[in-house]
């Protein structure tokens, strides 16, 4: 076993984690929420346009791979004269793709508040608006802590497929070290460990926050 | 209109979900400091009315007209506004509580007043704090609704609208939810406010509780008001088959 190249090679891949890897999912990760409860509000809101506009997105991007979507903003898109720089392109493909899953978690977290908690919105004098902001959504949101936790848990290990957009994060300083160590082994596995850490570290946060919000759900 | 006008009248409320038809035409007046009971075998509309009156449901056609305003006809071009409005005179205190679970007790009183009504949060939370003194439930001001019995719920429930300072308070089956051990808690606090003179509209089954406490008693069944009056007359000795059947299988049901 190389110690000397495990050793060498570990502070460049926690460095690409910890300036590409990380910051990528948590900026894609917040832009694809807000996205998200937009198109989820489209698609409840009755509306036939709106909701048909939103059906059609969700289905595009749970309909195509992740890496195509990535592909065609960043490959695709100069060819009709839209240059964009790895990073941004990076950050718009997830968040798209967030978005995508994260409308029907949002959606259905949302029906799943009872219709009576709407009324009783109502009866004390909230707008529609007033009512979800401050009676609906609070409630929406301890529904869907864990899906959505799964859903940033996916993005994070997704987050690999930016290193072909040449985003510099955790596995293209792995392939950068791989090819020149000619170590394929080694590396890839070594790479492979850090990502796990990352997820388990991101696990326990999830059942520490379900926990904590436990407390106050619905019977 | 003159004082002397009744709080509330509502005129011809039709109302139909697809082909059910479940208001035919209701008409129905409230005055002011009066305790109506609405009573009626279930699917008789009777809810449905209470619902009309607090904006919940949009009638498809009659009017709604509170003394001072507002006054809404429906049917036609009624927009869902018109029909909110109604609800800057009314509160409705609901079967199964609908307290804000992610909140405190405190915090679900006073969200209507400082967030609808825009009062300050220092009155409001006084305010609150002594109307949950009335019902007995002061100590309980920081709890979540998931700790606290269905008694307790509803009486939250109930100073919830109150601290609205609504001009009608309506209650749709108040009891119906409870244990039997519970149901007397919360009668015994709207017979209170009945006794200060609030005006109540009770969509209840608890016929007992209805002879006592109101001064009115209406019966509905099948979308229609059967017969309406003094609730020793209605409840007593009813002028209408139907009626004398729905109390006879109430009071026997075996």
């Amino acid at each position: 076993m190389d110690w000397e190249l495990l050793r060498t090679s570990f502070w460049p891949m926690v460095s690409g984690a910890v300036t590409g890897t990380i910051p990528l999912s948590i900026v894609s990760f917040l832009f694809g929420l807000a996205l998200a409860l937009v198109v989820a509000l489209m698609r409840i809101s009755g509306q036939p346009v709106l909701s048909g506009i939103a059906r059609f997105y969700v289905s595009v991007i749970r309909g195509t791979p992740l890496l195509v979507q990535l592909f065609v903003i960043f490959y695709g898109l100069p060819s009709i004269g839209l240059t964009i720089d790895p990073w941004p392109s990076a950050i718009i493909a997830f968040s798209l793709n967030v978005a995508g899953y994260a409308a029907e978690i949002l959606r259905s977290a949302i029906l799943s508040v009872p219709k009576g908690q709407w009324e009783a919105g109502h009866t004390i004098g909230m707008s529609r608006t007033v009512t979800l902001r401050r009676v609906i959504l609070p409630q929406a949101a301890r529904v869907s802590v864990p899906p959505l936790s799964n859903t940033f848990i996916s993005l994070v290990k997704d987050t690999s497929l930016a290193s072909v957009i040449l985003v510099t994060e955790l596995f293209r300083e792995a392939q950068q070290i791989a090819a020149f160590s000619q170590q394929f082994m080694l590396v890839y596995l070594e790479a492979a460990a850090i990502y796990w850490v990352i997820c388990l570290v991101l696990s326990s946060g999830q059942s520490a926050l379900e926990k904590r919000l436990d407390r106050y759900v619905a019977h | 209109m003159s004082p002397t006008d009744p709080l509330l009248t509502a005129t011809s409320l039709r109302k139909s979900f697809g082909d059910n038809e479940v208001l035919k035409s209701i008409d129905l007046r409230i005055d002011a400091g009066q305790v109506v009971a609405l009573v009626g075998p279930s699917g008789s509309g009777k809810t449905t009315v209470l619902r009309c009156l607090n904006g919940l449901e949009t009638p498809d056609g009659g009017t709604v007209a509170f003394r001072g305003g507002p006054s809404v006809e429906f049917g036609g071009k009624v927009g869902k506004k018109e029909a909110l409005s109604l609800r800057d005179r009314s509160a409705m205190v609901f079967q199964n509580y609908n307290l804000f679970p992610h909140m405190t007790v405190l915090e679900n009183i006073i969200e209507g007043p400082v967030r609808v009504q825009r009062k300050s949060r220092k009155d409001a939370v006084e305010n609150a704090e002594r109307l949950l003194a009335r019902v007995g439930l002061a100590a309980k001001r920081d709890d979540h609704p998931f700790n606290l019995s269905g008694g307790q719920q509803q009486r939250v429930g109930i100073v919830r609208a109150l601290a609205l300072q609504p001009d009608l308070l309506l209650f749709d089956e108040p009891t119906s939810a409870l244990d039997p051990e519970l149901v007397g808690e919360v009668l015994t606090v709207i017979k209170e406010l009945a006794e200060e003179k609030w005006t109540m509209a009770i969509v209840t089954h608890e016929l007992a509780f209805a002879r006592e406490v109101a001064d009115e008693v209406v019966f509905m069944d099948g979308g229609v008001v059967v017969e309406h009056g003094h609730p020793d007359q209605v409840l007593r000795d009813p002028r209408e088959e139907r009626t004398r059947r729905f109390v006879q299988r109430l009071l026997n049901p075996f």
